[in-house]
């Protein structure tokens, strides 16, 4: 790599040519702030909150975008400098929705630091016109509140280039410019796949998830429920990020116990249907192989992908499996299996997940959710890793001192292929794990299918197994999901069994994640911290196939018969629907 | 606020084949959605969301991304232009003179706010800038008829000869 010399505050350095000011700078240990700057996918620089000098330079340089070159000098800490981020916040202040006590990102708001670190000290330095600003919450699953939009685009790049849905956009100009859909339709009328993609990536509290903490507590509160709780594969992983503890600690024991401690009559883990699922997977991809049904099969464990896949690729939805997610798996064994066993009527029984994903509030509403009969959801309630914090605190729970405490065994017991689903690969290599002892009858030597690994948004890899040849490709991301969709219809490629993955890394990295700001998210790798949180789990278990966990077993053996039996087929799969792409 | 034109569409099959032939032509090119819409409105005469999601499915680019370029140029328009367009000049003297006053009190007449066009489609009424006629300021144009010293209390009068 051809290296550049500069100085950046007179201390001499070095960078690879045609990175940028910004990049050296980190690289030396000195960070430059930024609001608009996400790696690879926005660098516009426009918010100008990373203004440095540049010697010789006509005006003041925007580290993110401007290039090293061999002999600069650079300055990112002058009076000049501080003037000019201060007053750029100031700006940005002057049309901004200053409700911050009651705002949802209060104290983890990037705008706020920004405000504090450059000494603001008054929020109407420039008064004048406000801009009339709407807010959107038609969606089931967020809110967008203009009124604290700052016009950074993360948002708007998040959605076209990583999830290549791009239903939103900067429209109309200057003063009037605002992010919304086209024609102003709506975001419940709009194409947009409920990922959250561009929660997590937003700076303000201009985006976020809808707040449904409140059902919860007064599920909780009312004598008349049983509510029980399941926690999906990655939020472990990512909780303690909430509560200042270190990107990727699993913190599995510490979770189930404050939610042993919120009230919950049961503590259960999405990973036990997680098992399930690769069941019923295993199982239906064998069946399909066999009897000549529809090929690639493609998983349908993220509901912003198959949202995606039913609004842009519908003519594959014969491809998607028929399984419910795990949290649909969860809630409608809960509601049947689970209410059999404890004597309890479906309708008492509550049941609420944590889910990395914003997507998953969409789906408890989705139609064929709701085993146990119409109007007795499988699901009553998702929240978001984030929202699960937010009743952590509420209730006062300090996190770090708490016991680490098992899950209640009725439905908590899970496999280390169950826990992987949180990272891309991870249901491949689960399903695999299954799919091949399946097919030869024989322990497998070697459980790491470490070629589905890592988080590249497509990996592919090719297995035998008694005689069967399986082309699998692994895929995260809806952009990167769409280009993988294009090649098969134009016979490009050949697969047979197709993961995806709505969030690119994963639903580690999903839109119900703790958001990280900028600083973080481009100079960390997010996506491989958290998941290796769950592969080493899975590595340090006894129990690593989900057809080996007994209390998937038992629940074949005393409930469902076998895997795709009919029973199984009415509780724990589904169908999908075309989705109109009028907005 | 929803951004419909409340005139009905009413595009032709040969004005359809013009627009996707050129797409077809040019949705390979770097920067074509400018070109596209340019050339959308040179057959239209107006960008409504018909022709729009066109435009959006002829380049494989999301009808959003569309709908913001056609929102932040002024030279597009997402309202048809009457038969009658009227003009007026907000310009550094007329605005003096008082045009301000005029173009609201247009809005009110016909109804419609700046921009937009009579739901008969008779008038479309639009903001301009100097026309090079300052000193009949205030100033419109309907067409190519120029009115000017105009102090409002003629306008039903010029109306009424349309």
């Amino acid at each position: 790599m051809e290296m550049v010399n500069l100085k950046i505050n007179n201390i001499p350095c070095q960078a690879p040519a045609g990175s940028t000011i910004l990049e050296a700078a980190h690289a030396a240990g000195i960070e430059i702030p930024t609001l608009c700057y996400l790696k690879e996918i926005n660098e516009i620089g426009a918010c100008r909150i990373c203004v440095v000098e540049v010697k010789g330079a006509r005006a003041l340089a925007t580290a993110c975008v401007y290039p090293v070159a061999e002999g600069m000098e650079v300055f990112t800490n002058t009076p000049k400098v501080q003037a000019a981020r201060k007053t750029n916040l100031e700006l940005v202040l002057s049309t901004h929705n200053q409700d911050c006590l009651a705002c949802a990102r209060s104290g983890d708001c990037e705008l706020q630091r920004l405000c504090r670190e450059y000494g603001v000290d008054k929020t109407n330095a420039f008064e004048g016109e406000m801009p009339e600003r709407s807010v959107d919450d038609s969606a089931a699953h967020m809110t967008r509140d203009n009124s604290k939009c700052i016009l950074c685009r993360r948002c708007v790049a998040a959605c076209a280039k990583n999830q290549g849905v791009g239903v939103i956009n900067a429209l109309e100009r200057g003063f009037e410019t605002h992010i919304g859909c086209a024609f102003e339709a709506p975001l419940a009328e709009s194409t947009c796949i409920s990922c959250g993609q561009c929660i997590v990536v937003c700076p303000t509290g201009a985006l976020h998830e809808k707040d449904d903490t409140g059902k919860v507590w007064d599920a909780l509160n009312d004598p008349r429920k049983h509510v029980i709780v399941q926690t999906a594969p990655s939020v472990r992983a990512t909780l303690g990020e909430c509560f200042g503890l270190p990107i990727g600690a699993n913190v599995e024991g510490k979770m189930v116990a404050a939610l042993r401690r919120l009230g919950f009559d049961g503590v259960f883990d999405t990973d036990f249907a997680a098992d399930m699922t690769i069941m019923e997977e295993a199982n239906e991809f064998l069946h399909r192989v066999k009897e000549g049904g529809v090929l690639p099969m493609i998983t349908s464990c993220s509901p912003g992908w198959v949202k995606y896949c039913e609004t842009f690729h519908p003519d594959f939805i014969p491809n998607l499996s028929s399984c419910k997610s795990p949290q649909q798996m969860f809630g409608a064994l809960s509601k049947t299996y689970y209410a059999e066993k404890m004597g309890l009527d479906p309708a008492e029984i509550f049941c609420v997940s944590i889910m990395p994903c914003t997507a998953k509030k969409f789906e408890v509403g989705r139609e064929d959710q709701s085993a146990a009969g119409e109007g007795v959801p499988d699901v009553d309630v998702a929240l978001t890793t984030r929202e699960l914090a937010s009743m952590i605190r509420r209730a006062g729970l300090r996190f770090a001192d708490l016991p680490d405490e098992a899950f209640d065994p009725a439905m908590g017991e899970a496999s280390g292929a169950g826990h992987i689903f949180g990272a891309t690969g991870g249901v491949m290599e689960a399903a695999l794990r299954t799919a091949v002892e399946t097919l030869t009858g024989e322990s497998l030597a070697k459980l790491d299918f470490t070629e589905v690994r890592g988080t590249e948004g497509v990996k592919e890899a090719t297995y035998e197994a008694a005689g069967l040849t399986v082309r699998v490709c692994v895929v995260s991301g809806t952009a990167n999901a769409g280009k993988v969709l294009d090649a098969v219809r134009a016979g490009e490629k050949q697969y047979d069994f197709i993961e995806v993955m709505a969030c690119p890394g994963g639903c580690v990295n999903g839109g119900g994640q703790p958001t990280q700001p900028a600083s973080v998210r481009n100079f960390v790798d997010l996506k491989a911290l958290r998941a290796k949180a769950l592969y080493d789990e899975d590595a340090g278990m006894g129990l690593r196939k989900s057809h080996e966990n007994p209390l998937v077993k038992k629940v074949y053996a005393e409930y469902l018969g076998e895997p795709g039996s009919e029973k199984a087929h009415h509780i724990l799969h589904t169908s999908y629907v075309v989705r109109e792409r009028q907005f | 606020m929803r951004r419909f034109s409340s005139v009905p569409f009413s595009g032709t099959q040969e004005q359809e084949q013009q627009l996707t032939s050129w797409l077809e032509q040019h949705k390979d090119m770097p920067g074509a959605a400018m070109p596209a819409l340019q050339k959308a409105q040179e057959i239209y005469g107006y960008l409504p969301i018909e022709v729009q999601r066109m435009v959006a499915e002829g380049l494989g680019k999301p009808l959003a991304e569309i709908y913001g370029i056609s929102t932040f140029y002024s030279q597009f328009s997402l309202c048809p232009k009457g038969a009658y367009k009227i003009s007026v000049c907000l310009g550094t003297a007329c605005y003096v003179k008082g045009s301000g006053k005029i173009y609201e009190k247009l809005q009110e007449m016909l109804n419609i706010t700046g921009g937009e066009c009579t739901a008969d489609g008779k008038f479309s009424l639009d903001a301009c800038r100097c026309i090079g006629a300052c000193g009949l300021a205030p100033v419109m144009t309907i067409n190519d008829d120029v009115y000017g010293r105009l102090t409002g209390d003629e306008l039903e009068e010029i109306l009424s000869r349309y």
